[in-house]
């Protein structure tokens, strides 16, 4: 333990894992329950075009992934409402074309292949002081706003229709929520690295589902799970000496395969318990 | 003042027609069934009627104003709930939806939301189930807090899409009685493929397949229904309360 008091790069990482995991199991709840991962994914892998020119231009590659991971997500929600392209193929499209632009800034880049693989699977190890605010600040933004308006996220994504029809401006809360998604994926790619956002944004929300129903106690338990697992693979990366974000999620995969056999073998469990209970009352 | 009025309005998806010069004014406190065969239109013109759609031709004009602007006055039970069944949320959130669009924009809901919403849930008798989840519901249970949810709106007029269609005949029974007395403070349509069951809580009946016609209750006989499903439909003995 004495390696967490001792290296400061050692706190910083972990500081970092915690504060995405606030940001992960709010929105990664979202996620999981409305279904779309798929397009987390796709926001996640277009942030390397922004990265990549960040470090083209020799911005910060944190700025860089926030505009393009708002930039994707507001071209993904517009072109879809507006001209109710097919979403997956939409997704697919900026998912590719984020990383063919990054990669096409990165080659002009001298010294580029050691950074594309950090972008691609994180190096939390190297996460700054002032980084460590700029997550700190992305989730204040990101709980603030579910805070505020968790009555219409909630609407939204349960029945876009009725939603409408109460007057919720339906198309401004669907943007604004992929833009909240957006800034999530900026936070995670800080930790795993933009391959490896989609695993930490639904894994732990996927495992607190098979237990959990309502979203605001989904929400704090997928948090929670998320600080164990970032928690847990930062300092056994650091003992066996392999990259953190790849353990990170091995262990919140291992997790979640455990969890979904564990809850189907327990609700199966639960289920037999109360037939006993109703057709033998008196024995357990 | 006519609680709905529409006006020679035509409707089509595409080149599909799908209404067609249809007329029809609903005063206030009526109970009005609507029937008519699948793909006959009746989903589209309540779309209609609560602005989901926009007229291809005609005028739809709700409590004297546009659809979009009257919204918020209504209730609407839907027929396919658009929702996933398995999404965590409990009847009680699920009705207090109703709430929305009503007072404050940001933070949660007022207690004045939540008086109403208990009172609703009392009303269609899913009090018991407030904390219960959605998955957890039968299909009367779940039409009863669509129900709810639809009355939360505290709406001047109340529109169900088949809302029977999930349900078994007992529940069928107990949720007409409930609109029949909901009818007594709302205007209230219901759409159904059912007209004899219907004609026994309904005032007027009107007939659609692209074009509308409408019949008073009394006036119901089989030759109207098989003119309407071009004798698919058996008869079946009315029900009278």
């Amino acid at each position: 333990m004495h390696a967490i008091l001792e290296y400061g790069f050692l706190q910083s990482a972990l500081l970092a894992g915690l504060l995405a995991s606030i940001g992960c199991g709010v929105m990664g709840t979202y996620v999981v329950v409305k279904r779309i991962g798929y397009m987390a994914g796709g926001i996640s892998h277009s942030v390397l075009g922004g990265m990549g020119a960040a470090l083209f231009f020799g911005f910060a590659p944190m700025k860089g992934a926030l505009v393009a991971a708002i930039t994707a997500a507001l071209l993904i929600g517009w072109i879809k409402l507006r001209w109710r392209a097919q979403e997956d193929t939409l997704i697919g499209a900026m998912w590719a074309m984020g990383m063919s632009i990054g990669i096409l800034f990165i080659s002009r880049t001298p010294g580029y292949a050691t950074d594309l693989v950090s972008y691609l699977f994180g190096n939390i190890l190297l996460v700054s002081r002032e980084q460590i605010g700029h997550m700190a600040a992305l989730d204040l933004l990101v709980t603030g706003m579910v805070l505020a308006f968790y009555r219409q996220f909630l609407a939204v994504s349960f029945d876009e229709e009725f939603a409408r029809l109460r007057g919720v401006p339906v198309n401004f809360f669907y943007l604004l929520f992929l833009c909240l998604v957006a800034l999530t994926v900026v936070l995670l790619v800080q930790v795993v690295g933009l391959v490896l956002v989609i695993a930490l944004l639904t894994l732990p929300a996927a495992i607190a589902g098979h237990y959990i129903h309502t979203m605001g106690r989904m929400m704090i338990a997928a948090s929670l799970l998320g600080m164990v697992f970032t928690t847990a693979g930062i300092m056994l990366s650091y003992y066996l000496d392999v990259p953190a974000g790849a353990v990170i999620i091995l262990i919140a995969g291992g997790s979640y395969l455990a969890s979904a056999v564990f809850s189907q073998w327990w609700q199966q469990g639960k289920a037999r318990r109360s037939l006993a209970r109703m057709f033998h009352p008196g024995t357990r | 003042m006519k609680a709905i009025k529409i006006h020679d309005l035509s409707f089509a998806y595409g080149e599909i027609p799908v209404l067609d010069h249809i007329s029809l004014e609903v005063p206030e406190r009526e109970f009005l069934g609507i029937v008519g065969p699948n793909a006959g239109g009746k989903s589209t013109l309540l779309k209609l009627i609560l602005g989901l759609l926009t007229p291809t031709r005609g005028s739809v004009t709700v409590l004297g104003l546009p659809p979009e602007k009257a919204r918020t006055r209504l209730g609407y039970v839907p027929q396919y709930p658009a929702f996933a069944r398995d999404f965590p949320v409990t009847v009680e959130q699920v009705v207090l939806m109703g709430r929305l669009g009503k007072g404050r924009m940001m933070g949660g809901y007022s207690s004045a939301d939540r008086d109403i919403a208990r009172r609703v849930m009392a009303e269609t008798e899913i009090a018991n189930l407030a904390r219960r989840r959605i998955d957890q519901l039968s299909g009367g249970q779940l039409q009863r807090a669509l129900v709810a949810r639809a009355l939360a709106c505290e709406p001047e007029i109340l529109i169900l899409d088949e809302p029977t269609a999930n349900i078994d005949m007992r529940v069928e029974n107990e949720l007409f009685d409930l609109l029949k007395q909901l009818n007594e403070r709302m205007t209230i349509l219901v759409v159904s493929h059912d007209i004899a069951f219907i004609s026994g809580y309904v005032h007027r009946v009107a007939c659609l397949n692209r074009t509308l016609i409408c019949h008073r209750t009394e006036d119901i006989d089989g030759q109207i229904i098989q003119q309407l499903y071009d004798n698919e439909v058996r008869m079946v003995a009315h029900h009278h309360h």
